[in-house]
């Protein structure tokens, strides 16, 4: 549970704020970071400590695009295809992207969970195109050659933790 | 010439809190609320005739006069949710000279006497937005924010609040009801965020971008008569004008207002690569019309009032260029793309017109359009515009109608009107 586990964080956020209302984005994100993604039980725990309905909760989920209402990839690979970036050839990067990891056009998750690819609007790095943000953080200025080093290092990095686990 | 906005460029670690105040950091402050009463302070800024950076270019001093003075509770909200396609300024200010923005919010919030400060970032720049919120601290243990500032009596904190991704909530009052916690849509107006029940909280609100901001610290250190020496006497000051797309150097640029498109695109960001000429300019992003590169259009000022003449608008700086290859029917797509997905969906002419557009670029895209099509590209838009609570419905029209007006011959092309190859560029560098 949300609310035993990260009482401290969770006052902190409230602390910000005259109405607990105003605590859903940041706690949905908490949500996220604690399950990998919002499921509904984790609807419901914010929705508790929000003190609004669960409904509420969903839709706001639903309307942003950094709330995943279904597992994803251990990386979540988002690359932005918008104009400036596609002007310096982003659509070829992220086609080629996905080929690589296995993938359609139309991105998703390949077999071992461990990546999920999708195009993602402006993320105001137009400058330094091709970029992608992996769980929330940017690279930029990629090429294919950059893109299959991060891959590589990520694959080993999961290899790693996965063998401390075992 | 030393950077007014952009000081990381000149000052080697800016963004940490000694190297700030070793500059000169948070004197603007101290000079404000030692100096002035927080009314001269809004009178300061209103003679600079500072304009918001955000991409309305309203008077920043005039926003300020309207927080009614006798409300107990008002606040300042910072719009960082930086997400027009083509800007990418206020990250480099709030990433490498992020003191400069907490301390111009900090004199908005005392000229308005606010009672919090919330920094509404975009939910993508969350290593930024947990960066920030340690400089924040850095200013409240110097008490720069929180409680009894420099020992004035008045108090007033400081929060970052990260957004989730949605472009709609750069637009204010979605974002305040975002920040609300509530679905992050546009409000009905009036009330206006500055007036009682139309700002955070239903309480008087300023909004101000972060360049916005980030101008006001010199202003109030060197005054408005200094500051209308830049730029000129319509739009003064210095802006960040980011160049992208295709362009040689891309990246921000802190100019005078004033300088020529062609000073701008030629002499500052390099040119257009690999000896291509230039075709389209974006001057403010995805959501200004596009100008088709003439000679006029290079030869002229860029202001807010001269872009406007051209049939644009200057909006936030965001200038994305396209080369003499560039399909215009594809890079409207593009746009419309960009809109159908960004739409809130409250508003009816919005949601399904940007969905119907979407639709017939997809038709023209695959070779499926017929002249019928040019027809409705040129209706569709006639629904929307005016019509819509915010202005994404209006912006999602722009580069449609625009594109139609200055690349029409690429239309025909797809749809079987003409063979003629289009007239390629314009101006020569």
């Amino acid at each position: 549970m949300l609310a035993e586990k990260y009482a401290d964080r969770i006052a902190k956020i409230f602390a910000k704020y005259p109405d607990k209302r105003s605590g859903v984005m940041a706690l949905l994100y908490l949500a996220q970071e604690e399950y990998g993604w919002v499921t509904p039980e984790a609807l419901e725990e914010v929705a508790a400590l929000c003190d609004i309905d669960p409904t509420q909760v969903q839709s706001i989920a639903g309307f942003y695009t950094m709330y995943s209402e279904k597992p994803k990839g251990r990386y979540w690979l988002q690359v932005c295809t918008d104009l400036p970036c596609a002007l310096r050839g982003a659509d070829e990067f992220y086609r080629q992207l996905c080929e690589y990891l296995g993938l359609s056009e139309e991105g998703g998750t390949t077999a071992d969970g461990l990546f999920t690819v999708e195009p993602v609007m402006c993320l105001a790095a137009c400058d330094k195109a091709p970029m992608l943000q992996c769980n929330f953080h940017y690279h930029e200025n990629l090429d294919m050659e950059k893109m299959k080093a991060l891959i590589e290092q990520w694959r080993a990095e999961a290899s790693r933790s996965d063998g401390d686990r075992g | 010439m030393a950077h007014i906005l952009l000081r990381n460029r000149d000052i080697a670690d800016i963004w940490q809190f000694e190297t700030y105040v070793a500059h000169g950091g948070y004197e603007g402050l101290r000079k404000a609320i030692k100096e002035h009463t927080p009314a001269e302070v809004i009178q300061i800024v209103m003679d600079s005739n500072l304009r918001g950076r955000g991409g309305a270019g309203f008077p920043t001093g005039r926003k300020w006069s309207f927080i009614p003075k006798d409300a107990p509770i008002k606040y300042v909200v910072v719009n960082a949710d930086e997400s027009e396609p083509g800007t990418f300024k206020d990250r480099e200010l709030l990433e490498k000279n992020p003191h400069q923005v907490i301390e111009g919010a900090m004199i908005a919030a005392y000229a308005i006497q606010a009672t919090a400060v919330y920094v509404y970032c975009r939910g993508e720049f969350w290593d930024l937005a947990h960066a920030l919120e340690e400089r924040i601290e850095e200013a409240r243990r110097a008490n720069l924010l929180g409680e009894d500032i420099l020992g004035s009596g008045w108090s007033c904190n400081m929060y970052v609040h990260l957004g989730a991704g949605a472009y709609i909530c750069g637009e204010e009052s979605a974002l305040l009801n975002s920040l609300q916690g509530l679905l992050g849509q546009p409000r009905v107006r009036p009330p206006f965020p500055a007036q009682m029940g139309g700002g955070l909280y239903y309480q008087p609100t300023v909004v101000n971008n972060v360049e916005t901001l980030a101008n006001v610290p010199w202003i109030v250190l060197n005054g408005a008569a200094a500051y209308k020496e830049i730029g000129t006497p319509e739009s003064p000051g210095p802006k960040i004008f980011c160049v992208s797309g295709h362009v040689e150097r891309p990246g921000n640029y802190e100019l005078p207002l004033g300088l020529t498109f062609r000073e701008l695109i030629y002499e500052h960001a390099g040119g257009i690569p690999n000896g291509k000429r230039l075709k389209g300019i974006l001057p403010s992003g995805a959501s200004g019309p596009v100008l088709r590169a003439t000679d006029e259009v290079l030869d002229a000022p860029l202001t807010y009032e001269s872009v406007a003449a051209l049939g644009s608008t200057l909006g936030s700086a965001s200038f994305i260029l396209m080369d003499e290859d560039t399909d215009m029917v594809w890079a409207a797509a593009k746009m419309i793309h960009f809109f159908k997905h960004e739409s809130c969906g409250k508003c009816t002419p919005c949601r399904e017109g940007t969905y119907w557009l979407e639709r017939i670029y997809e038709r023209l895209l695959d070779g499926r359009g017929t002249p019928r099509d040019l027809e409705l590209l040129e209706s569709v838009p006639r629904q929307i515009q005016g019509l819509t609570l915010c202005a994404l419905g209006d912006f999602a029209c722009n580069p449609v109608l625009s594109t139609l007006q200055h690349f029409r011959e690429e239309y025909e092309r797809y749809v079987g009107l003409t063979d003629a190859v289009p007239q390629a560029a314009i101006a020569g560098a």
